[in-house]
């Protein structure tokens, strides 16, 4: 009896030993599943970022293996290719020069632009194998793949051309889809000599050619904020707002703070509209007096200024400062754009796409397609959207309110064209001298069915409606054929 | 046509490694070992085939047809293990010996690629370990008096690793080896398995407090030496086979969780004190900002296991000699490189195949002190594994101990060999013990069958020779 109780004991014992090491084992097991899921996951989502990093060795042994690829504008026309030079060794060749130096970038001294973006694609070749099999027998290199661009070389001709030689930025972008049709920034350099101009251009510490203007240019936007400055407005007296009126006299006195119209102009009585239109000054001052600060500052929050922007290529963050306890001076600079507020032209194009795009923001792209060399397609990136920005009905009214500015207001030649326009002019004061200002427009047409946005900026130009919408009506004359 | 073979060759490779690493789970799905055979047989034409196709590639790749030979030697060391496994133990485990020769076949494709030097000494060292394990079954089997030798197994292991700490070569800043008569040991790697000893002849017979508390104090003693030695992979090693043998032998959660809240402050306390520790762990938390130093390794490593996709680059297509130290620590990522993600995770799942065969094993067994042993081993082998996988794809910090029977490593590979054959030798005893249940219960039954019979005899008077025959079926 005693040894049959011992021995169930036992068996008890046995058991409960049983359990835990089964559980022990399953454990160990789940714990090893993971590690292989998370293996996995990781050599997928990392294999472009790590191939990219400049401690990687395997993209010289890529580099080796594979000539790089070639990239093309949306057109076809080729915008950087590999070519052999007489002595048989390879060069990178951009057929336009200085045209697409920044949008493009190059892939010496470091990479920027689609060189850097699409490397990956570039230096892998996705060549049939036969290709291969037969360059091998030859001792040649295998082609990279073909990266192609949503860049049309001729608006960035235009706008290249249009811009001149004053420095300053255009951004051309399709609003419902988020491709980047042009970028420019000036002044430009060409790829092929980064080589030669490197140093010089890394020992002048005040040299800024290197830098993209459209995405790492910080400015004061002036009157283009208005455009936020309105939207905020809007909000906050979605019913009213259209009820506004102001008497203008050029001047608006706030204790010791004054804010004046530009140039000195005087619009008398403006409504919402009208003030908007003709970019008044002292009506703007007076509407962000009486916005709730604390709802402006999540809004704009909301409109990405301090955050982070959905793009692939390095870039400046905007930034504006309204807080609860902001004095009334600085609010009422804030209102019209100035003060230390600053906004990079792109970011002010992805408002202005929103805008024209019912409100939705759509992820800005530059790469479209990635083919290997018979033509087949490997990647293709789609259009994507990236937040809604602003509601349908907002963006029906700041349109309405675009609109006027060209039928009667401040960018007023592009009025009357065989195409409908809306925008926001801008000249933003910058430095200490009274009246140095950049040139500023931001805007797509047509206004019923909006294909194309553009923003503008012209540094030390002077007046936004004089400098820089005769660029947008050559942009806009271009892409519609007119 | 190198380019078709090494193209064609990378899927067929993976199908291989595939199809070889579902046999090895199917094999769960039947109780004995004699249905599991045609599953063993496949294994075996897979092993082969993956085996051949790699030295194919190497040939192709290199150009030297002489790569052959070496595969040859390889494929007959291999055959013969298994084969003199099958034939001198027939209770063995294949399974085990399978993954076994596995693994190693797949050491050999690796280290071919990376370094033919080090392979031949890896093959000449495998062989010679392969014969020593093909005894140790025997003597596991036969030796009862190995739950007796608690004491030795402390001494032993504390005075092999003090040895190395106070007269040890000192290794890229680690004490890890000493050299006798020109042959570098590495003492930590057999350790472990005396350890494993030590602590199932310790807690075998009662898990109390007493037993515990010495264990626990010559377990800490193993692991201060290690971690003094600056091996940090053996030291966690060690630690974590102490505390859940601990669990399993006094079926008390308690303790672990007690030995886990101990080994936390160890582990902070050795945080603060000790430099090499905080660089390792910067070196986890964020190796791009220090890829130049304490980062470098672990950076290439990710950039290895990345830059492979699902089929690999294909050997000797990659630049997986650009990890320091591939061979040993890394050589799980030139996998992931050149021969792909999937078949790195059948590499994992092999591994993890292997264990719960081991841990099946553990539980089957009646006797408490193979029992622990047992699980001790397991938990020893698949520690490891996960310390070295985890280490090298940045999902742990990383502790520089070597992937079994895979990496580059004499006293590696020979303890990896021994462990498997302790094992086997277990899985023997517990093929007697099955026996040993099975007759009991059969005479058990016989009697009662007896006494049923006389009492039916008795009343029924029956045909006495049909009943005899009945009575000798069930003895059979």
């Amino acid at each position: 009896m005693i040894t049959k109780q011992k021995s169930l004991t036992e068996k008890k014992k046995k058991n409960k030993t049983s359990k835990q090491i089964t559980g022990i084992t399953i454990f160990f097991t789940c714990l090893f599943l993971f590690l292989c899921g998370y293996i996995t996951h990781y050599s997928v989502t990392h294999k472009q970022e790590l191939i990219n990093n400049s401690y990687n060795g395997r993209q010289q042994m890529l580099l080796a293996q594979n000539r790089r690829g070639s990239i093309l504008s949306a057109n076809g026309e080729i915008l950087a290719q590999t070519v052999l030079n007489d002595e048989g060794d390879e060069i990178r060749d951009y057929p336009y020069g200085n045209l697409f130096s920044h949008v493009i970038g190059y892939s010496t001294n470091g990479r920027l632009g689609v060189e850097a973006q699409a490397n990956y694609y570039l230096i892998n070749s996705n060549a049939p194998l036969s290709e291969k099999a037969a360059l091998d027998i030859k001792g040649e290199k295998y082609p990279g793949d073909t990266v192609i661009t949503t860049l049309d070389a001729n608006l960035q001709q235009v706008a290249s051309t249009a811009l001149g030689v004053y420095k300053g930025a255009v951004i051309v972008t399709n609003p419902t889809t988020g491709e980047i049709l042009a970028m420019v920034s000036k002044p430009d350099f060409n790829p092929e000599e980064i080589e030669s101009i490197w140093d010089e251009l890394v020992s002048d510490k005040d040299s800024s050619i290197l830098l993209n203007r459209v995405t790492q240019g910080l400015y004061p936007p002036g009157s283009t904020f208005k455009i936020i400055t309105a939207l905020e407005y809007i909000r906050q007296n979605p019913e009213s707002y259209s009820n506004y009126n102001y008497q203008c006299t050029g001047t608006i006195v706030k204790g010791e703070d004054r804010i004046q119209c530009y140039h000195g102009s005087v619009h008398n009585g403006v409504d919402f509209r009208k003030s908007f239109a003709k970019s008044c000054n002292t009506s703007f001052a007076n509407i962000g007096l009486s916005l709730d600060k604390n709802q402006f500052s999540d809004s704009l929050k909301d409109l990405m200024f301090g955050e982070e922007l959905p793009l692939t290529v390095p870039y400046s963050k905007s930034s504006v400062n309204v807080s609860e306890d902001i004095s009334t001076a600085d609010m009422m600079q804030v209102s019209i754009g100035q003060g230390t507020t600053s906004i990079t032209p792109i970011h002010l194009n992805m408002i202005t796409s929103a805008i024209a795009n019912k409100g939705m923001l759509m992820k800005p792209y530059v790469v479209s397609k990635v083919k290997n060399s018979v033509g087949n397609v490997i990647k293709t990136f789609e259009a994507s959207s990236y937040k809604r920005l602003l509601t349908e009905e907002e963006a029906m009214a700041l349109s309405n309110l675009m609109s006027s500015v060209v039928t009667d207001g401040t960018a007023s030649r592009l009025n009357g064209l065989a195409y409908t326009a809306a925008g926001k002019t801008g000249s933003a004061e910058y430095g200490t001298i009274k009246g140095d200002s950049h040139a500023w427009f931001t805007g797509y047409a047509p206004v019923e069915n909006p294909e194309i946005c553009v923003t503008i900026i012209i540094e030390g130009a002077g007046a936004g409606g004089d400098y820089a919408v005769p660029i947008a009506k050559r942009i806009f004359d271009a892409y519609f054929g007119v | 046509m190198e380019l078709y073979v090494s193209e064609f060759s990378k899927y067929v490779i993976a199908l291989l490694i595939a199809l070889y690493t579902y046999e090895s789970f199917a094999v769960f799905r039947f109780k004995e070992e004699d249905r599991r055979r045609g599953i063993y047989t496949r294994q075996a034409i897979l092993m082969f085939a993956l085996h051949f196709s790699c030295f194919i590639v190497i040939c192709f790749e290199t150009g030297d047809i002489l790569y052959l030979f070496f595969y040859a030697f390889q494929q007959i060391v291999l055959y013969a293990a298994a084969t003199l496994y099958r034939l001198l133990y027939s209770k063995s485990n294949r399974l085990l010996v399978n993954n076994m020769c596995m693994l190693l076949s797949i050491g050999f494709i690796i280290l071919t690629r990376l370094s033919y030097e080090k392979a031949i000494k890896q093959f000449i060292i495998a062989t010679g370990s392969l014969v020593i394990a093909l005894v140790i079954p025997f003597f596991v089997h036969h030796f009862k008096f190995l739950k007796n030798l608690k004491w030795i197994y402390a001494v032993v292991g504390l005075l092999a690793l003090g040895i190395v700490l106070i007269l040890g070569q000192t290794t890229y800043g680690s004490k890890l080896s000493y050299s006798i008569a020109g042959i570098t040991f590495q003492p930590s790697e057999f350790v472990k398995i005396i350890f494993v000893f030590f602590i199932a002849s310790a807690l075998y017979a009662a898990a109390d407090f007493f037993e515990i508390f010495t264990t626990a104090v010559i377990a800490a003693g193993h692991v201060i030496i290690l971690v003094c030695s600056k091996d940090l992979g053996s030291a966690l090693i060690f630690f974590v086979v102490y505390i859940l043998m601990v669990y399993i032998a006094s079926g008390k959660i308690r303790y672990m969780f007690l030995g886990i809240c101990g080994g936390g402050v160890a582990a902070i306390v050795a945080y603060q004190v000790f430099t090499h520790v905080q660089v390792r762990v910067q070196a986890f938390k964020d190796p791009w900002s220090v890829i130049d130093a304490a980062g470098y390794q672990i950076t290439q490593s990710l950039f290895a296991i990345s830059s492979g996709g699902w089929f690999g680059l294909g050997l000797y297509n990659g630049t997986p000699q650009s990890i320091p130290f591939v061979e040993a620590d890394f050589i799980f990522s030139a996998i992931a490189e050149e021969l792909g993600i999937i078949f790195a995770v059948c590499i994992i799942l092999i591994c993890v195949s292997s264990f719960i065969m081991i841990m099946n094993i553990s539980i089957q067994l009646k006797d408490r002190f193979y029992q622990l042993t047992a699980f001790g081993l397991g938990i020893t082998y698949i520690f490891q594994i996960f310390l070295t996988i985890g280490g090298g794809t940045k999902f742990i910090p990383l502790t520089g101990v070597t992937l079994p029977l895979i990496s580059y490593g004499g006293s590696s590979i020979l303890t990896t060999l021994i462990l498997f054959a302790i094992t086997e030798g277990l899985y023997m005893i517990r093929e007697e013990e099955v026996l040993l249940e099975q007759k009991r219960k059969k005479s058990k039954r016989r009697r009662r069958m007896i006494t049923q019979r006389t009492a039916v005899t008795e009343i029924m008077d029956l045909d006495e020779g049909e009943t005899l025959d009945n009575e000798t079926e069930i003895i059979d």
